[in-house]
């Protein structure tokens, strides 16, 4: 648990070797959002989306769950302003995980930076966060290109699908079939373990899954992330560390900085 | 404007929307010193984020769910490799869901 408290600042190396390690991460995860690219290319196909449109939207917004939606709301005569809102509000959950990941990023060139924030995805987040929080306690930095390496596997996997889905498959209209609509689940019940929760967490865990759960009944779409995240921030805020140790302010400080920093989840090994 | 044209247009639209989420935390945390408050809210934001994703789907869907949850997790505990979490929860879905339907 001897974790120096701040990281030694100044620019992050980041190399073509630091974006191979994040794309090799993130391929397992990107085979099933695939899944899901073959499924959204099928169902533009079907909702009347040409090629061209349909593969515009994997190149541009790159959004897996907006794009599903935008699908829903896509009709003859084009609900312009509700489909950018949409999108807009689905995806307001990026803007925690961005600034969950500003430490390193603000480590790197603005380019370089928000650059990589073109392809952050739910799963090349986390997979980044995993190896961050793994490399930060054994007090090594992580190469400032590991994001933007892992993305780039979403990235490929999400375009090459949408384009199969819309034009070559006809059958996968249920991923849940064969179990894939788990595959999620499964990834992100993985990372949550690498993260070790420690008993201070439980508070802020409990509060999250009971507002996702919640809101998930209330709303569609992917409003319980957004919910969930806040309520849980806001329980760690308002409850200062928990447990004996956190005393005063440094003792929570330290607390709050030990806990959620330790995933053993390797990479995928051969 | 040709149906191409605003249907590209949107999708534009819909670019820039998406990428402005993505752009606006590091834009926000670029400005702003995080007390100790900020501090501990936002060192929380990663687990609630994965817990609140999984939530529904592991706890709302039925037992096979809420079963392979717990069994991805001892793997993943177990054997610290993604992977190999991702196939034992998937495999266990199936499974369980041919035992419980």
């Amino acid at each position: 648990m001897n974790i120096p408290p701040t990281l030694p600042k100044g620019r992050l190396p980041f190399s073509i070797s630091g974006a191979a390690a994040g794309f090799k991460a993130c391929v397992p995860v990107a085979l099933g959002v695939a899944v899901y690219g073959v499924l959204y290319g099928l169902l533009a196909r079907q909702k009347g989306l040409s090629l061209v449109e349909a593969q515009s939207m994997s190149l541009l917004v790159f959004a897996g769950a907006s794009q599903l939606i935008a699908l829903d709301l896509w009709s003859p005569n084009l609900p312009v302003f509700s489909l950018i809102a949409t999108t807009f509000i689905v995806n307001l959950r990026h803007v925690l995980m961005g600034a969950a990941l500003a430490p390193q990023l603000l480590r790197l060139s603005a380019p370089r930076a928000f650059g990589s924030l073109f392809f952050m995805t739910d799963e090349s987040w986390a997979v980044t966060l995993a190896r961050l929080t793994h490399d930060r306690r054994r007090g090594a930095a992580t190469d400032g290109a590991y994001l933007i390496g892992a993305g780039l596997a979403v990235y490929v996997f999400w375009n090459v699908s949408t384009a199969l889905g819309h034009v070559l498959v006809r059958g996968l209209d249920d991923p849940a079939r064969y179990g894939l609509d788990f595959a999620f689940t499964a990834v992100f019940t993985a990372l949550l373990v690498g993260l070790r929760p420690q008993k201070a967490d439980t508070l802020p865990l409990a509060a999250a899954v009971l507002a996702a759960l919640a809101t998930a009944r209330l709303c569609p779409g992917k409003w319980y992330i957004l919910a969930g995240a806040l309520a849980g921030g806001f329980t760690a805020a308002l409850i200062p560390g928990g447990g004996a140790a956190a005393g005063d302010a440094a003792g929570a400080k330290a607390t709050a900085t030990t806990r959620l920093e330790s995933p053993d989840i390797e990479e995928a090994k051969p | 404007m040709s149906p191409l044209a605003t249907s590209l247009l949107t999708i534009l639209g819909m670019a820039a929307a998406t990428y402005a989420s993505r752009a606006a935390g590091l834009v926000l945390m670029s400005r702003v010193t995080p007390g100790p408050r900020m501090q501990r809210f936002m060192r929380a934001i990663p687990g609630a984020i994965l817990a609140s994703i999984i939530a529904p789907s592991a706890l709302n869907s039925g037992p096979a769910e809420a079963l392979a949850t717990a069994a991805t997790a001892l793997a993943a505990w177990r054997f610290r490799n993604l992977p190999l979490a991702m196939v034992v929860g998937v495999a266990a879905v199936l499974g369980l869901r041919q035992l419980t339907f």
